[in-house]
């Protein structure tokens, strides 16, 4: 014992864990959590900041860490509630942007993919977990495999397809590379209904029910969870998809949300960039997916791990 | 943890598999193989993996021996995109560019999210604090992009305005050729630390609390410890990690296409952003499918380099 508590207390000088004065390492350690998370979250002060600032103002209070002369026009302009006078008046480009058309189409987009991907991702991780067939791994494997394609070396033969099926510009271009399955999907399912028990099942099939019945009423019900948590990471990737739509939704009538920030950002003309436009509209952009973690936060979290990598 | 959930559920199928052989009249009642209805449930996914996986992959390896500007057909010509793309030096403009970006992106993250693993692991056990680290991953790329182009100004930039009252001069952040890619960098770093952080610290949990147990027993420093015990149990977990942030890293978009455009001049053109300038500004796709070929290699290569030399399938514990 005596011989062990000197060199027990060397190393351990700096960490005296069991009294009570001030323990410095941990100390330390809150301060670098206190650091990492202002960082993490005062550039979003930033942006509400801007954007509650009058754009004409901003040159003039560039430091002032309040925003600059108060006021909600950059979210009027942004949303269509202002005139292009008074939107050049307060220092913005005074032409329209319709960023209500792009917020709907980002819904349909996201809303449509997502459901069509789960359900579909669903079906298929049944077949792969549930239910007995040759070549079940050979296909599985095969699927899986499709993990490692660079999105970029499928998105040009998929651009010219959708083309050539002249659907460029149109919400079925736009949806169709997402709508069926993503390997991630249907791995991320199938782990899921192999873990759930097999004797609830049994005693359905004896009673006749059907496999359509079973996963309907039996599988899908049990795996709410798995599968809720899915559709949460689902949404919000596709929310912020933008190198797909980018390529086939160009046009104004299925542009959407990320899209369309780029094209304001270009369009503001040169001398002086409508800054507190541009910041309110990512922050209304940004809106649905920061509710959707308020709401839901502990479970995007929590899903985070091995089998969460994307 | 994926083959810890596959591994226990392989016993659980078998032990009901026997319980139904048991059973001998029902399982001759029912040869069970159920690949009707499988066909069935199997359908759309094997729909979408056909034309939007399997056959654009094959067809872009096939447009890479062609030419082909969208009108009319594409010629074959063979390996002529790839002999060129080996003396074109914005290709290797663009490899230098990307590789610059990958070193700095992952550099600062893994060590940076490495930090963060370890302190959610043994201080900040909160969710609250993990999530608000996650915050900036779930904003889109386009909306990070556009909220640091306007803090890193360099007239009315926030940042700027910092270095400025410190008496520096101020940073061309995006719009000078030296600092165009660290800042990109720098961006994605800030956009990813608390995901990768997340992955890693889902790592540290799986380490069994008894290998601690033994070691502070032992009388080892957290320093030690951490090198000791920590790092080579974790090493299977930072590889996989690694694995999937470099293969991210180098596919680098978003950001560079909403601020720089790839610019200036050529200083920020990263591969993926050639590749897209080469199909829908020049119309060159068969040029643009060789280089999506290239970097398709790369990256495999890349994953098996990191999968082989830092043994990401091999676990110390067992």
């Amino acid at each position: 014992m005596t011989t062990s508590a000197p060199s027990r207390k060397k190393p351990s000088a700096t960490v005296p864990a069991p009294r009570k004065p001030v323990n410095w390492r941990r100390v330390g350690a809150w301060t670098l959590v206190a650091i990492a998370v202002v960082v993490t979250i005062a550039p979003f002060l930033w942006m509400l900041r801007t954007a509650l600032s009058s754009n004409a103002s901003l040159a003039s209070n560039a430091s002032n860490l309040l925003p600059a002369d108060f006021s909600l026009g950059a979210f009027k302009r942004v949303l269509g509630l202002q005139s292009p006078e008074e939107a050049i008046a307060e220092g913005g480009s005074g032409a329209a942007i319709n960023f209500w058309l792009y917020l709907r189409n980002s819904v349909i987009f996201a809303t449509v993919t997502t459901a069509g991907q789960v359900f579909f991702s669903a079906m298929a991780a049944y077949a792969f977990s549930r239910l007995r067939w040759p070549g079940r791994n050979v296909v599985f494997g095969l699927f899986l495999a499709t993990m490692m394609v660079p999105p970029i070396f499928t998105a040009l033969p998929n651009f010219l397809m959708i083309k050539n099926l002249g659907l460029l510009n149109t919400f079925a271009g736009l949806a169709l590379p997402f709508l069926f399955m993503t390997p991630f999907a249907i791995f991320f399912l199938r782990q899921f209904f192999l873990s759930m028990s097999r004797e609830v099942e049994e005693a359905a099939m004896l009673d006749g029910a059907k496999h359509v019945r079973i996963f309907f009423q039996i599988v899908l019900p049990n795996a709410a969870a798995p599968l809720a948590t899915l559709a949460l990471l689902t949404f919000i990737g596709q929310w912020n998809e933008y190198f797909w739509p980018l390529l086939v939704g160009q046009d104004e009538s299925v542009r959407v949300l990320t899209v369309g920030l780029g094209v304001f950002k270009s369009q503001s003309p040169q001398g002086a960039p409508d800054w507190s436009g541009l910041m309110a509209a990512t922050l209304i952009a940004a809106l649905p997916v920061l509710l959707l973690f308020i709401a839901f936060g502990k479970r995007v979290v929590n899903s985070i791990g091995f089998s969460g990598i994307k | 943890m994926t083959t810890t959930t596959a591994r226990g559920a392989a016993p659980a199928r078998k032990a009901t598999g026997t319980g139904t052989g048991n059973a001998a009249p029902r399982r001759r009642r029912r040869p069970r193989s159920d690949l009707k209805v499988a066909l069935l449930f199997i359908a759309p996914a094997l729909l979408g993996f056909v034309a939007f996986y399997l056959v654009p992959s094959i067809r872009g390896v096939y447009l890479s021996f062609t030419e082909y500007s969208v009108l009319g057909d594409p010629t074959w010509i063979g390996i002529k995109n790839y002999t060129a793309i080996f003396a074109d030096d914005l290709f290797w403009n663009a490899m230098a560019v990307t590789v610059q970006y990958v070193a700095l992106n992952i550099g600062f993250q893994t060590v940076i999210a490495l930090g963060l693993a370890l302190l959610m692991h043994n201080v900040a056990k909160s969710t609250l604090i993990r999530g608000a680290l996650l915050l900036p991953f779930l904003v889109a790329n386009v909306i990070v992009a556009l909220l640091w182009f306007w803090m890193l100004d360099y007239q009315l930039g926030i940042v700027n305005e910092v270095i400025n009252w410190l008496g520096l001069p101020r940073i061309a952040f995006f719009g000078s050729e030296q600092w165009a890619i660290p800042t990109i960098a720098g961006v994605n770093v800030w956009r990813h630390m608390g995901y990768t952080a997340l992955l890693i610290f889902a790592g540290l949990q799986s380490i069994p609390n008894h290998v601690y147990e033994v070691a502070s027993l032992d009388g080892a420093s957290p320093t030690r410890t951490f090198w000791s015990i920590t790092m080579p149990l974790l090493r299977p977990v930072l590889v996989l990690v690694l694995v999937v942030t470099v293969i991210g890293s180098f596919q680098v978009f978003d950001t560079v296409a909403v601020t720089t455009g790839g610019g200036p001049i050529n200083a920020s053109r990263v591969i993926q952003m050639y590749i897209y300038q080469k199909a829908f500004g020049e119309s060159d796709f068969g040029y643009a499918s060789a280089l999506s070929v290239i970097l398709f290699v790369i990256l495999a290569l890349v994953a098996f380099v990191q999968m082989k030399f830092l043994k990401g399938n091999e676990s110390d514990l067992d």
